[in-house]
Parts: structure tokens; C-alpha cells; sequence
């Protein structure tokens, strides 16, 4: 698979010296070898996008650390000044600011792109996994950095999100305060948000390097689903996909720059340039939008909805812990997916049902995120709710009965052959973008 | 354990059929030894994180009831949270001692909360509801009192009666009553915890 130009062989006595001490050019000349699917449309660029994200995000965000203050007296006004007395600090800190929202833009594609072509399907259980804990972790660093700047949300939004952990029996409030480091939310906290805020990013990178190394042991899926059988069916990954990537990054960095040259707070909540007040809480608390499905699932559980009353009620659970416990179960859900959805196609293309049954999944989660920043009242709630035992019915019902009753439609030989055919069954149009590409 | 492979290290079968060989008891034993000093090392990391020693001096608040006109209300800090202060009058009270407990989720009656008269005209209760954590609204004439005329939590819709107590909405329990010690000269030490309450 070498091309002429692998530096691993290289006769240069230099690169030759220590590449038989550290085999960093053998390692280097992985991105000429590694092949790729040759059918790999647009939706795949989103991958290689956030770690662009990342990298943005962690450079940002060292140079905003040696601005910031992490007191609770301070803080605030450090974000203030770096705002407009730090040179360019409006710039840096309004691309690490939306560069989270970006991030989940990118990963929620990503994600919904898994979701649709089955990319967590056997073999890529290992590589699904990876993900979802890389999601755990951004959630949990995008949720400190926001409480940084010290403004009302973020103050109350560390308040509510620390304050699920009461719902624990006997031990919540043991741990609230562990959390806290005090009675409520106040400078200690600020203070471990912040060092655990830089830390987190770094762990992340670590849990990406896994996930790419899992990606390479298994390989790229593919639009049709179907593993590359040879070599027929793959491209090197550069230039063609390095090159795609590329455009990839010039669009994404377009949209980026308009939202934060044009519209850097338009996803922002303006409650945040409001000092933090303990006394006081803002009339209406939300979290950022990419939390606000999981917001109305934690909200969607009352004491009086028929559904909490009939499972969680008679064994002594509270609302809040059954509201806290769907929460959390809405993401880890997705470490048994592999094993809930068994259809042994993967592509959503070849599956008539599946197709339907995500698209509504999708439109069910925009729902959520839309009823995560209305008010705790009727209609709301009782839509919320709705809203709430479909995300869960779609994982648990509906995808193992489906996998068992659709019958799929008859899958390609080979990406080579439906490539160069033009057409993978119905989805002639949708296939023949690619080709283009490769 | 591997000690077959070794020749110089290599025991007849047998002690392994005795329960284990000396070689295992060590392994044990330094194993459970390693994971004790693992531990030990580890708590100070953890133990760090808990409200240190000045956090916790910070225990009491001191308030004079004097000023306070029946029918007003008054919110201090105690340990970085409200407390909420109303001085009830006694139909008010009375009002809220006559609840029976069957309508309560988290049944506890007024007079267990905050004591007999003259003691019950002052409720006094931690202002974090107890669902996330957010300041219910009530404590100005134009808030938004709920329909139980206590607090109503913004955030999540729960309400409170005139009791602090839990009536509506997803909190799971009354807003708490901190430990408080009322003087004879009227003074409210929040965070002491009162000798002995007065009864009628």
C-alpha cells in the first residue's frame, strides 16, 4: 500500500538515524497508507472537524487561562477586562466562547451520521464507546467553563447541575457539599471548576487518540454499510480525504467566523453579564441549548405524571432522582445501542423502517431542546413528557422490534461495485456525490 | 501463581493443595498492604475538597427581630445561602398548624417546625428549594407567592405554604428549618441550635 514517497524507507541518513530510534516518520506515513472507503460523502468530514474544534478550543483557551482570574470577587471583572483592555482578548475569548457550541454542532452531526449509517455496529462497538465517553467529557468541561465567567448563569446553573447529585439517597447532601466545597456554590468551587475546566480538555485529547486508533483498527464505515473488501474499494486517505476535510474546514470556518464576528452572544444568555447574585435567582433559569434536551427530560419527571407514579413512585423514588436517573440514562443509553439495534445491515439507506424511525428520533430530540427553554408549565410539561418516553421508547422498543420485523433491501456486493454501477439500489443520487470526490 | 515455570523457585504441587503457597500468602498480603497505602495517599486529595476549616467557622448568623413589623418579611446569608424570616401573625399560624397532615408530601406540622407561641409568630427557614437548589420567590409583597401563599420556585414551578412546606411542583421536601436560637432580648442566631424550644 506504500506510496514512492514514504518517509519510513527513506535513504536520508537524518530522517533514517532516528526513525530507527522512534519510528515517528514510519508512524507519519500511516496517512498516506491508511485506506479509506472511496464512497465517503460530506457527512463524514465531521469527525476530523471537531478535532479542529478541540485544537481551537485548547489554544483559545491556554491563553485565556493567563487572563482569568478563578476568585469569585474577581472573576467576573477579569472576564470584563479581558473583554476590552486584553489585546484581541474580545476575539479569543468570543471564538472560545461559541467554539463550545461549534464543538456540539460538529459532534451532534457526527453523532446523528453514526446514528443513521450504523457506524456503531459491530465491529465499531469499542470505537461507539469511545465517543460517547469523549461526549461525557465534553459535557462535563463545557459545563465548567461556563460557570468561569461568574455572571448569574452561571452561577445558577452550577447550582441546579451540582444540586442533581442531592438527589442521591441518604448520601446527597454529603456530597453536594464534597462538591462544593461548602455550604453552596461559592469561591471553592469556582476554584476547583477551573483547574478541573484545564484539565478535562487534555483528557479528552487522550480518549481522541484511543478513538482514532480504534477508527484505524476497524476502519471507516461507508454510506452503503458494507466493509471494503479490498482493494478496489478504498482510496488512500491523503490526498483524497485530507483534501475533502479541507473544504470541509474552509465552510465550517465560514459559518464559525460569521457567528463570531456578526453574532458572537446570539446563543449566549444575556443573564450572564449580570454579576453572579446567591440570593437572588434569574426569573427564568436555562441551561446553554446543546444541554436543553437533557434539561426537559430532568423536568419532564413530576410528581403527578401518570408514567413517574406507575414505574418510579411505589418503590420510594422521588421525582428529582427519577428526573436526575433519566437524565443520565438519556446518554448512557447509547453504551447499549450496539446490542438494542440488531438489524445486521448498517446503513440506513437499505433499511425502509429504520429510515422513518430515525428521522422522527431526530425530530423528537429537536423537540426536547426546544421544551428545555420554555417555562416549567402547561402545555410544556405534559409535552415534554411525551417528548421524553419516546427518546426512551426509540432505544428500548422500537429499534429491537424493528431490527427483528423490517425486512432490509438487498445490499451491494461491494462499495466497488455500486460505485462504479453509480447507484447502491434506491439511493442512485445520494451515492453518485461521492464519485465526484473520489 | 506462576511458580512452575521457575526451577529454583519451583514448590511440589502439594502446598498449593494446603490453601496456598508462602509465595501466595505474600502477594496477598503485600497486595492488601499496597492498596491501604494507596488509599491513605489518596484521601488527603479527596478529603481537600470538603468545606475547609474557615468555611465551617462561618456557622452562625446573628439578626435582630426587633424592626421587623408583623406581616414583613426579611432574607440574611447563613453559610452563603438565604435564609428566609417572616414574622406571621397568628392567623396566619394558625393557618398553617391546622393543615392536616395528609395533605403534606413531606408531613411534618408547623408546630414541629418552628415550636409554640410566642415562637411559631417568627418562621424561619433556609430559602434553597429543596428540588435544585434555585431562591423561591415570596419574600417581596409583589412576588409571586403560589397557591399556598408561601414561596413559589421559579425555576421549576414548586410551591410552599406558609410554612416552608412542600405542596406542589417537584421538590421533594419542605424547606428546611435551620438550626435557630431565639434570645430574650429578641435576637435569631441561625446556626444554634436552641437550649430548650418553649411550649405554650
Amino acid at each position: 500500500m506504500s506510496t514512492p514517497a514514504a518517509h519510513g524507507q527513506s535513504q536520508n541518513r537524518t530522517v533514517k538515524w532516528i526513525n530507527d530510534r522512534l519510528p515517528i516518520f514510519t508512524f507519519a506515513d500511516h496517512f498516506q497508507d491508511y485506506p479509506a472507503p472511496r464512497n465517503l460523502n460530506y457527512w463524514w468530514n465531521f469527525g476530523s472537524l471537531a478535532g479542529l474544534v478541540l485544537m481551537i478550543m485548547i489554544a483559545t483557551g491556554i491563553v485565556l487561562a493567563m487572563h482569568y482570574t478563578p476568585n469569585s470577587e474577581l472573576a467576573f471583572d477579569s472576564v470584563e477586562r479581558i473583554m476590552r483592555d486584553v489585546n484581541y482578548g474580545w476575539l479569543l475569548r468570543y471564538v472560545h466562547m461559541n467554539g463550545a457550541s461549534m464543538f456540539f454542532i460538529v459532534v451532534y452531526i457526527h453523532i446523528f451520521r453514526g446514528f443513521y449509517f450504523g457506524s456503531y455496529k459491530s465491529p465499531r462497538e469499542v470505537l461507539w464507546w469511545l465517543g460517547v465517553v469523549i461526549l461525557l467529557l465534553m459535557m462535563a468541561t463545557a459545563f465548567m467553563g461556563y460557570v468561569l465567567p461568574w455572571g448569574q448563569m452561571s452561577f445558577w446553573g452550577a447550582k441546579v447541575i451540582t444540586n442533581l447529585f442531592s438527589a442521591i439517597p441518604l448520601v446527597g447532601t454529603t456530597i453536594t457539599e464534597w462538591l462544593w466545597g461548602g455550604f453552596t456554590v461559592g469561591n471553592p468551587t469556582l476554584n476547583r471548576f477551573f483547574s478541573l475546566h484545564y484539565l478535562l480538555p487534555f483528557v479528552i485529547l487522550g480518549v481522541v487518540v484511543l478513538h482514532i486508533w480504534a477508527l484505524h483498527t476497524v476502519k471507516s464505515n461507508n454510506p452503503l454499510g458494507v466493509e471494503m473488501k479490498g482493494p478496489q474499494d478504498s482510496i488512500p486517505f491523503h490526498p483524497y480525504y485530507t483534501v475533502k476535510d479541507y473544504f470541509g474546514v474552509g465552510v465550517f470556518l465560514l459559518v464559525f467566523a460569521a457567528i463570531v464576528f456578526f453574532f458572537p452572544n446570539f446563543l449566549g444568555e444575556p443573564d450572564n453579564y449580570i454579576p453572579a447574585d446567591p440570593l437572588k435567582t434569574p426569573p427564568h433559569i436555562v441551561p446553554e441549548w446543546y444541554f436543553l434536551p437533557y434539561y426537559a427530560i430532568l423536568r419532564s419527571f413530576t410528581q403527578d405524571w401518570w408514567f413517574f407514579q406507575i414505574v418510579f413512585s411505589w418503590w420510594g423514588v422521588s421525582a428529582k432522582l427519577a428526573g436526575v436517573l433519566a437524565m443520565f440514562a438519556s446518554i448512557l443509553v447509547l453504551f447499549v445501542l450496539p446490542w438494542l439495534d440488531t438489524s445486521k445491515v448498517r446503513s440506513g439507506r437499505f433499511r425502509p423502517m429504520f429510515k422513518w424511525a430515525i428521522l422522527v428520533f431526530l425530530l423528537d430530540c429537536l423537540l426536547l431542546g426546544y421544551l428545555g427553554a420554555k417555562p416549567a408549565a402547561e402545555p410544556w410539561v405534559s409535552i415534554s413528557q411525551w417528548a421524553t418516553l419516546y427518546y426512551f421508547v426509540h432505544f428500548l422498543v422500537i429499534l429491537p422490534i424493528l431490527s427483528r420485523i423490517e425486512t432490509p433491501k438487498p445490499l451491494p456486493h461491494s462499495i466497488a461495485e455500486a460505485v462504479l454501477k453509480g447507484g447502491g439500489g434506491a439511493a442512485a443520487g445520494a451515492t453518485a456525490k461521492p464519485m465526484e470526490k473520489a | 501463581m506462576a511458580t512452575s515455570g521457575k526451577s529454583e523457585t519451583a514448590r511440589p504441587a502439594a502446598a498449593h493443595h494446603e490453601g496456598g503457597s508462602r509465595r501466595d500468602f505474600i502477594f496477598l498480603a503485600g497486595g492488601a498492604v499496597g492498596a491501604f497505602a494507596v488509599g491513605a495517599a489518596v484521601w488527603p486529595l479527596i478529603d481537600s475538597l470538603n468545606p475547609a476549616a474557615d468555611t465551617l467557622a462561618e456557622a452562625t448568623t446573628e439578626v435582630d427581630l426587633n424592626p421587623i413589623k408583623e406581616g414583613q418579611a426579611v432574607t440574611v446569608k447563613w453559610r452563603g445561602s438565604p435564609v428566609f424570616i417572616r414574622h406571621r401573625s397568628k392567623a396566619v399560624a394558625e393557618k398553617a398548624q391546622s393543615v392536616p397532615l395528609a395533605d403534606l408530601r413531606d408531613p411534618e406540622t408547623d408546630e414541629q417546625r418552628f415550636g409554640a407561641w410566642p415562637r411559631e409568630q417568627w418562621l424561619v427557614v433556609v430559602g434553597v428549594c429543596t428540588h435544585l437548589g434555585c431562591i423561591p420567590l415570596g419574600q417581596n409583597p409583589s412576588d409571586n407567592r403560589g397557591e399556598y401563599g408561601g414561596w413559589f420556585c421559579p425555576c421549576h414551578g414548586s410551591q410552599f405554604d406558609t410554612s416552608g412546606r412542600i405542596r406542589k411542583g417537584p421538590a421533594p421536601t419542605n424547606l428546611p428549618v435551620p438550626p435557630y436560637t431565639i434570645t430574650k432580648d429578641n435576637k435569631l442566631i441561625i446556626g444554634q441550635e436552641q437550649e430548650k424550644k418553649p411550649t405554650a
